[in-house]
């Protein structure tokens, strides 16, 4: 008796223990945490600190200066114009522009630095402390769109480094220095995000708004932009661990898809009971997969040390006194321009578009800046121009593979169209043929080209009626079914009507006409 | 010819508009004269094809054209780590023997547009680090006061500018002082050196030692001539970020000045550990000078002194590791024949490029940056920087304040080349440059001035300071000293 209930005893201890057990190991869940670093080309003509040209696709090193090439006894001027568009984009971004800031040197050797050392603004950035508000919406992710926010630390000037080309199989390394010395903003962002689809949607919005700014072109594809990403993982209410720096994302795509593989990636690690590397990983986005790229557990000491031929730069916070030496922080704010969040919510507000409408437009300045034009006649519903330039436009010029900043058709051209479908002369059919007919770009008009192919729609009812009894009489099936009370057959009756009409009835009168016909 | 070391500008222009000389002929003997002291070995190259046309030039403006510039038919040696266009350009260093500079140093460019002409470019310490002229890679320079067999150093970096000025191979010459490069020589050759306010002279094309401190410098045998070529290379320079943008006003010497409304400070700091009794010597005597001359002069105190010379070797090496950074071989210089990998390749061009002072200056400014260390040290000395600035600063603006300070140049006269090569170029900045990198550290104006000869017929000189800005007055109390102690010139 005694030993069964000892037995008992000892069990019922086992099993707690191995229930508790169990439960934590379930109960702590990996959070991911991703904080990005965004270097953004500044779009001006000269370099940062050289009067040498800056340009995408120069000739080989014909836009190096001695000061580029790092050639002895050169000096580094600064080059305002871009100062004053990195000020243009910490004001866009809420910062706090700091009224002095410094250049340092950041020392590491490579074939396409030539001075072994960047010049750039660690110590004391032109700003800081600002916030980038987007929405998060991913169509087959996400349910609905939601607010979103991420801290930015700093935003510092910094040169560019020229390019390195390897040529494995001639065992030779080419060097190109035309963008050797180009001025960047370097976007150092809190690591507040969550995942790749919050990180992805930061960068459109930041793509945005610098194109907005004229500050930069924001394609990617160009290396203007480029974000490297730092994720780790940790669990709720922990300190942040280890976190690996994901470099060579080149799309915004890209973005969402690098940080969900590496969150993955770390996830199974550390699950498995493995310890993630402190490392520097690069997206290979055919394989899509992040593999590792430099020495493991190697820390580069850069051994910064302030610039010694640039004295501070200080920026006038106060007054909005032109200086040639002293920029006036004030005036750069007076140029702001409309800002993405702000064209939304006018859209929104003035014309009456939803939400997703006008999120679709803001993301294509080209179409918006259609709409606006052509909106400008007040009878134009701006809810069907909207689709129109989205649904109708962009798919004749997807399949041709054009996207909106390609689009060779004025606004006239579309004013005509929006005209014609709104006035129901054409139906949304033809509205795609003639943009496709368009697009041919052979000079005629949108009407002309109508008229020739015949394409206006039917309005006269006596034809209509006439189709419509010659519809009634080939399908009598469907009639007596109709008349019999399925009326769900009219559905089918009007398509007969329309593709042996061609698709050329105003279909609003040819659907009274035919159910006139039909009750008779 | 004799007079080719005591010669003036204004002496020989009034030979070239009275015919006695023309810049051709003028041209022709300072080349002579440069080949003549081959052995003081003061010039890497002689550039007298240049030279030749630029007096041509000057010839044409001169009697043709009745429009002559200030500097026309003027000889001037130039240190080789100023870039000159198309003319070899090597710094003394293996690095770049071979470099030639595609464009003009702003200093040198200044002086070709006032007529100048190049005799040759000067030889120095390897990049500019030593106080002797010894490191070089084309040899050491001689000092022509006693250059036999056991001949002594012309003192540095900037000595082969100093000899050739010496020697009358040139009228003036254009150094660099980063902590006493042109005053040094200066003083050991018995010419007159200047170092400038820090931004008042553009360091475009200088090939930099240490940014924060270097200025281009200004050798000539006389105040008059030294003023003339400042007066033409002062001003602000776009191209130089670092240059005060304030407008230039030449500076204008007063043959007559009243030394009775100046005071002149002696910083008792300055009697430093090994200062020999000729320069302690030559101090008193021109302290009695001046106070015969009505000068109030007193004792002042710069208490941050003996720390100068650690903060200066700090900062030097710190900036010398980070300006040595581009020397890899890759766009310029020389590069190694290694090219396994490029990180063979930039390790073997800069081990056989640099010499061993600069090699270890490198490998010390490293260490010193280490971000462990940055605090440590770096950070340290710019403090220590600020309280040796502000020691000036407070000389010269606060209670009781004077308008000059007094001080030796070098601790002794030039020392025997056998002794000075027996200690490390460490030991020998650290002693040599005492007295004049304090000066580089607050960025002030200092000149060197030859006042006697010692027993050994060496030069002797002093120097004197002044706060920022402070050329003119500097330059006119110099002239006064000057025509009080009638210096001789070096007789060929």
């Amino acid at each position: 008796m005694k030993h069964y209930i000892l037995s008992k005893r000892l069990l019922y201890k086992y099993s707690k223990i191995l229930r508790r057990g169990f439960s934590s190991h379930c109960k702590k869940e990996w959070q991911s945490v991703v904080g990005l670093e965004v270097h953004a080309q500044l779009n001006t003509e000269s370099k940062l600190f050289s009067g040498a040209e800056n340009t995408f696709g120069g000739l080989v090193n014909n836009c190096v200066s001695l000061f580029d090439a790092a050639i002895p006894g050169t000096l580094p001027v600064l080059n305002g114009k871009c100062v004053e568009l990195g000020i243009l984009t910490a004001l866009a971004l809420s910062c706090k522009v700091n009224e002095v800031s410094t250049f340092d040197r950041k020392h590491y050797f490579y074939a396409d630095l030539p001075a072994g050392y960047q010049i750039t603004q660690q110590r004391s950035p032109l700003a800081s402390d600002g916030i980038i508000n987007f929405q998060v919406f991913t169509p087959g992710v996400h349910k609905k769109p939601y607010n979103k926010s991420s801290k930015i630390k700093q935003i510092q000037l910094e040169q560019d480094s020229g390019k390195s080309l390897h040529d494995a199989e001639l065992k030779r390394s080419l060097v190109d220095l035309n963008r050797a010395g180009a001025p960047l903003i370097e976007l150092v962002f809190e690591p507040d995000l969550e995942d790749g689809e919050e990180a992805a949607a930061l960068v459109k919005e930041l793509v945005l708004i610098v194109q907005r700014l004229g500050a930069c072109t924001g394609r990617m594809e160009e290396g203007a932009l480029r974000v490297d990403a730092n994720v780790s993982m940790h669990h709720a209410g922990e300190p942040l661990s280890t976190r690996t720096e994901i470099k060579n994302i080149g799309s915004v795509r890209g973005v969402a898809g690098a940080i969900r593989h590496e969150i993955e990636r770390q996830r199974s690690i550390l699950e498995g009971g493995g310890r993630i590397l402190n490392e520097t990983r690069s997206w290979d986005a055919t394989a899509k997969i992040t593999v590792p790229m430099r020495d493991k557990e190697v820390v580069q000491d850069y051994r910064f040390m302030p610039e010694p031929n640039l004295p501070p730069l200080r920026v006038n916070l106060k007054t909005k006194e032109y200086s040639h030496d002293v920029i006036s922080v004030p005036l750069i704010k007076d140029k702001m321009p409309e800002l993405p969040e702000e064209s939304r919510t006018k859209l929104i507000k003035n014309y009456e578009l939803r939400p997703e409408i006008a999120v679709q437009l803001v993301n294509e300045p080209v179409l918006l800046d259609f709409f606006q034009t052509i909106t400008l006649v007040k009878a134009r519903n701006p809810t069907k121009v909207a689709n129109l330039l989205l649904n109708d436009l962009l798919t004749v010029l997807n399949k041709r593979k054009l996207d909106a900043t390609s689009c060779p058709l004025t606004v006239n051209q579309l004013e005509d169209l929006v005209d014609l479908l709104l006035d129901k002369k054409i139906s949304l059919d033809v509205c795609r043929k003639t943009i496709d007919e368009l697009l041919e770009g052979t000079g005629s008009s949108a009407m002309d080209i109508i008229k020739h192919k015949g394409w206006l729609l039917i309005t006269d009812e006596a034809e209509i009626v006439k189709s419509c009894i010659k519809v009634i009489e080939n399908n009598p099936k469907l009639v007596k079914q109709y008349k019999e009370g399925k009326t769900k057959v009219f559905k089918a009756l009007l398509g007969i009507l329309s593709k042996t009409t061609d698709n050329k009835l105003d279909m609003s009168i040819a659907s009274e006409k035919l159910e006139e016909l039909l009750k008779k | 010819m004799n007079k080719l070391t005591s010669y003036s500008i204004k002496e020989i222009h009034k030979s070239f508009r009275d015919k006695l000389l023309t810049p051709t002929s003028f041209i022709d003997l300072c080349i002579q004269r440069a080949k003549q002291t081959k052995e003081l070995n003061a010039f890497i190259i002689l550039t007298d094809e240049i030279a030749e046309n630029h007096a041509i030039e000057s010839e044409k403006r001169i009697y043709i054209e009745k429009k002559s510039l200030p500097l026309d038919g003027i000889t001037v040696a130039i240190k080789d780590n100023f870039c000159t266009k198309n003319i070899n350009t090597t710094c003394a260093s293996n690095m770049l023997k071979n470099f030639v500079p595609t464009y003009n140093a702003t200093v040198y460019s200044r002086l070709l547009d006032s007529g100048a002409c190049l005799i040759g470019k000067s030889n120095l310490d390897e990049f500019a680090m030593g106080s002797g002229t010894v490191d070089s890679i084309f040899g050491p320079t001689r000092n022509p006061w006693c250059s036999g067999e056991d001949w002594r150093i012309s003192g540095g970096s900037s000595g082969g500018s100093a000899v050739a000025v010496a020697t009358g191979a040139c009228v003036a010459g254009i150094g660099s002082d980063t902590g006493g490069s042109t005053r040094n020589p200066a003083a050991l050759c018995g010419v007159v050196g200047l170092k400038p306010t820090y931004g008042l002279v553009s360091r475009y094309g200088l090939i930099p030692l240490v940014n924060s401190m270097d200025v281009p410098g200004i050798l000539a045998r006389n105040i008059d001539d030294l003023t003339m070529i400042f007066n033409c290379v002062a001003g602000p320079d776009i191209l130089d970020s670092t240059t005060l943008k304030k407008q230039f006003k030449p500076v204008k010497i007063d043959d007559n000045v009243d030394l009775s409304e100046i005071k002149i400070g002696i910083p008792s700091e300055y009697y430093c550990e090994g200062m020999s009794e000729d320069v302690l010597d030559v101090w008193r005597s021109v302290t009695d000078l001046l106070e015969k001359e009505k000068c109030h002069v007193r004792t002042v105190s710069l208490p941050h002194t003996s720390v100068s010379i650690s903060v200066y070797s700090i900062l030097n090496q710190c900036e010398v590791a980070s300006n040595m950074a581009r020397y890899d071989g890759l766009e310029y210089g020389l590069r190694a024949a290694e090219d396994y990998s490029t990180e063979e390749l930039y390790a073997s061009t800069r081990s056989e490029g640099f010499n061993n002072v600069v090699r270890s200056r490198i490998f010390a400014g490293n260490y010193f940056l280490l971000a462990r260390n940055y605090e440590k040290y770096f950070l340290k000395a710019l403090k220590l920087r600020r309280l040796i600035a502000d020691d000036f600063n407070k000389v010269f603006n606060g209670e009781n304040s004077v308008d000059l300070l007094l001080t030796p140049t070098t601790l002794s006269e030039a020392p025997l080349y056998k002794d000075f090569t027996s200690t490390h170029n460490r030991d020998q900045c650290a002693s040599q440059d005492y007295c004049t990198q304090p000066a580089n550290m607050a960025g002030i104006p200092a000149i060197s001035i030859p006042i006697r000869l010692s027993k050994n017929n060496m030069p002797l000189s002093i120097q004197l300071m002044g706060p920022f800005l402070s050329e003119e007055l500097l330059l006119n109390v110099a002239k006064k000293i000057e025509s009080l102690v009638d210096f001789p010139s070096l007789k060929m």
